[in-house]
């Protein structure tokens, strides 16, 4: 079975049945299923076929990042459809190359018209997860009126698949399970908060105006102030057949696996031992996925150790010092080729090791979304302990573009419960510049402020505090 | 190997309850030895006994003396990171407790293999009680009878591998 029934910690309550057509085959879903989704779950792997070299396409991030999963969907060529919500009687086509549009009907008239109607709002939100929440509930809650938009089906981002409890402490929703945080964060909002799901962004305008495509329509967004909270994208790690349908990022995994209760496959290997590759190797565990090994090419395991402690004991290997080196398979992952890497991270001749699984699950490390900053025009500054190329900001989350916030993983790579702070924080600031300085306003910021310092004071922050400096100092190239 | 190389904690990683305290009845035991932020288990003990020093980042140490054996603690431990003894419970076996996130839970009475922190077999447990309130929120804790001597050792178990 590829769709789970049971599970130690989530539900599933799937809605109506309803069936589709893949390439003229009826298909079976779920509503509330992405297409990828039930794809996947109806052993569609092959999603589409790469431009030059016609080699097998599957989905990689999930999460409307990569552009790993576009298909034609009813006639739409480059339709993502990881994002695209799975309709009755819908027409999903494997799409070869560029895409071409067949019927040019197909294409509505008013996705071409131009009388583009705008929208007045204080504060517009781009992202709907832990940060762009956080931002959204600390600025309405002090009257402002905000808007958040998220490409996603359901708000919450990256929360609504954390099974796991989360550290930190107890005003960070400690021990409390992430997706339980997203749902509390949601249920909090107030009426002077609209969520656009399935919303892209797709650009800053001058005159202060964001693009905003609200399923599929386009619209203008004229806002007093901006906050970016777009969150990460997964980073990529070159082997050969390193796109094969089969490798994928952790975040996918779980999407996949947490959200949807789709099994990725019967067998993975992870690679990376940060806190992801070994969370989402537990969370496999937990589904009933055998996880052959976690292998880690830096001689010692980033996780927290308790985290590690707790796969271990499960009798999962981490093999510190070990690459992959392939993954074989002609059109979807059929095992991968592991090696023992030396002080110049140069794979040991003689030390090669062939695993046998049907998942590569990638969980190397994450990216900064941060385009729409640059297309902004915001100073960029790329800093390595931040992930790459992030927004200056000053200490108050603004960027060089007055009103323009960013929060969260956009700012550089770290938590769930830090992205929530840096959310509160600008949504705090953005109404303070709104409605002027008021003491209560004041008084949250300092403790926001506070307990950020807190969490990041550790050696698991020492990266972020290093980052945050060089930004402090103006520098970062 | 240290468990930064290999994720195993090894006894000497560990602060551990004395013989005497062992002897004094159950008695809980926190494996996290790292400065991480988190604190949890400090508000979860209804007697005060476990401290972080410094702010939420310190590690958390657990004074044995005042220490009742609850177990409270266990299920709040976002990294399934502590354990509950108890060495006197039985003339001939020790009870342990391990939080378990897996399906399906075992019945009072299963015997199973218990696994030592690297996930080696090393022994057979039997069920004695399954704890799983509302407000450990899906981490229940299964508490194992235990050979005396694998109190320190066991810290997992599966289904007897002729029962898979």
């Amino acid at each position: 079975m590829t769709r789970l029934t049971e599970h130690p910690i989530l539900s599933f309550n799937r809605g109506d049945k309803l069936t589709f057509y893949f390439n003229g085959t009826p298909m079976t879903a779920f509503r509330g299923e992405t297409v990828a989704a039930a794809l996947h779950a109806n052993r569609v792997f092959t999603l589409s076929r790469s431009v030059r070299h016609h080699r097998p396409r599957g989905f990689f991030c999930a999460i409307g990042k990569c552009a790993s999963c576009m298909m034609e969907v009813n006639g739409i060529p480059n339709v993502k459809t990881c994002l695209c919500p799975v309709e009755e009687g819908m027409q999903v086509r494997s799409q070869e190359g560029w895409g071409i549009i067949r019927d040019r009907k197909s294409v509505s008239a008013d996705r071409r018209r131009m009388d583009i109607p705008v929208t007045e709002t204080e504060i517009a939100v781009v992202g709907g997860g832990p940060a762009g929440l956080s931002a959204a509930l600390a600025a309405s809650a002090h009257g402002a009126r905000v808007m958040i938009f998220d490409e996603n089906p359901v708000p919450g981002g990256q929360l609504i698949k954390q099974t796991h409890m989360f550290f930190g402490s107890k005003a960070q929703y400690a021990k409390s399970r992430g997706m339980d945080i997203g749902n509390l964060l949601i249920r909090q909002m107030n009426s002077r908060v609209t969520m656009e799901t399935e919303s892209s962004v797709i650009g800053f305008y001058p005159g202060f105006q964001l693009a905003v495509l609200i399923r599929g329509i386009m619209h203008l967004i004229s806002p007093s102030k901006i906050i970016v909270a777009t969150g990460a994208s997964e980073n990529m790690l070159a082997f050969p057949n390193n796109d094969l349908p089969g490798v994928y990022g952790a975040g996918a995994v779980q999407t996949l696996m947490n959200v949807h209760g789709i099994l990725p496959g019967k067998r993975v290997l992870m690679i990376g031992a940060g806190n992801i590759g070994v969370i989402v190797a537990y969370q496999l565990l937990q589904a009933g996925v055998d996880v052959a090994a976690i292998v880690e090419a830096s001689p010692r395991i980033g996780a927290y150790q308790v985290h590690a402690s707790k796969i271990r004991r499960c009798g999962v290997p981490i093999l510190t010092r070990h690459t992959i080196i392939e993954a074989t398979g002609k059109e979807r992952v059929e095992g991968a080729v592991i090696g023992k890497v030396d002080d110049q991270w140069q794979v040991i001749p003689g030390t090669h090791q062939k695993i046998d699984v049907d998942t590569i699950c990638l969980a190397v490390g994450l990216r900064p979304s941060s385009e729409l900053f640059a297309q902004a025009g915001c100073r960029m500054v790329y800093i390595s302990e931040l992930g790459g190329d992030v927004p200056w900001r000053n200490k108050n989350l603004e960027t060089s573009i007055q009103g323009l916030f960013v929060a969260g993983d956009a700012a550089g790579i770290e938590e769930a419960s830090s992205a929530m702070l840096e959310g509160r924080l600008a949504g705090l600031v953005a109404v303070e510049q709104l409605v002027g300085s008021k003491p209560e306003i004041r008084k949250e910021k300092a403790a926001v402020t506070g307990a950020l310092a807190e969490l990041r004071n550790g050696p698991f922050g020492e990266k972020t505090r290093v980052g945050e400096s060089k930004i402090n100092k103006g520098s970062g190239q | 190997m240290n468990f930064l190389q290999d994720g195993v904690l090894k006894l000497k990683d560990l602060r551990v309850p004395d013989k005497k305290r062992m002897a004094g009845g159950p008695v809980a035991v926190i494996e996290c030895v790292q400065e991480i932020p988190c604190n949890p288990c400090v508000e979860s003990c209804p007697q005060q006994a476990i401290h972080i020093n410094g702010d939420i980042n310190g590690i958390p140490v657990l004074d044995f003396e005042r220490c009742t054996g609850c177990g409270l603690c266990l299920a709040q431990c976002p990294g399934l990171a502590i354990f509950l003894l108890n060495q006197c419970h039985k003339p001939d076996c020790a009870l342990l407790g391990i939080p378990y996130e897996f399906i399906p839970l075992p019945e009072k009475g299963d015997i199973v293999e218990l696994l030592d922190r690297a996930g080696k077999p090393c022994g057979q447990g039997r069920v004695f009680q399954i704890r799983n309130h509302k407000n450990q929120d899906r981490t229940p804790i299964v508490f194992l009878e235990v050979d005396k001597a694998l109190l320190m050792t066991a810290r997992h178990f599966r289904k007897m591998a002729s029962e898979k």
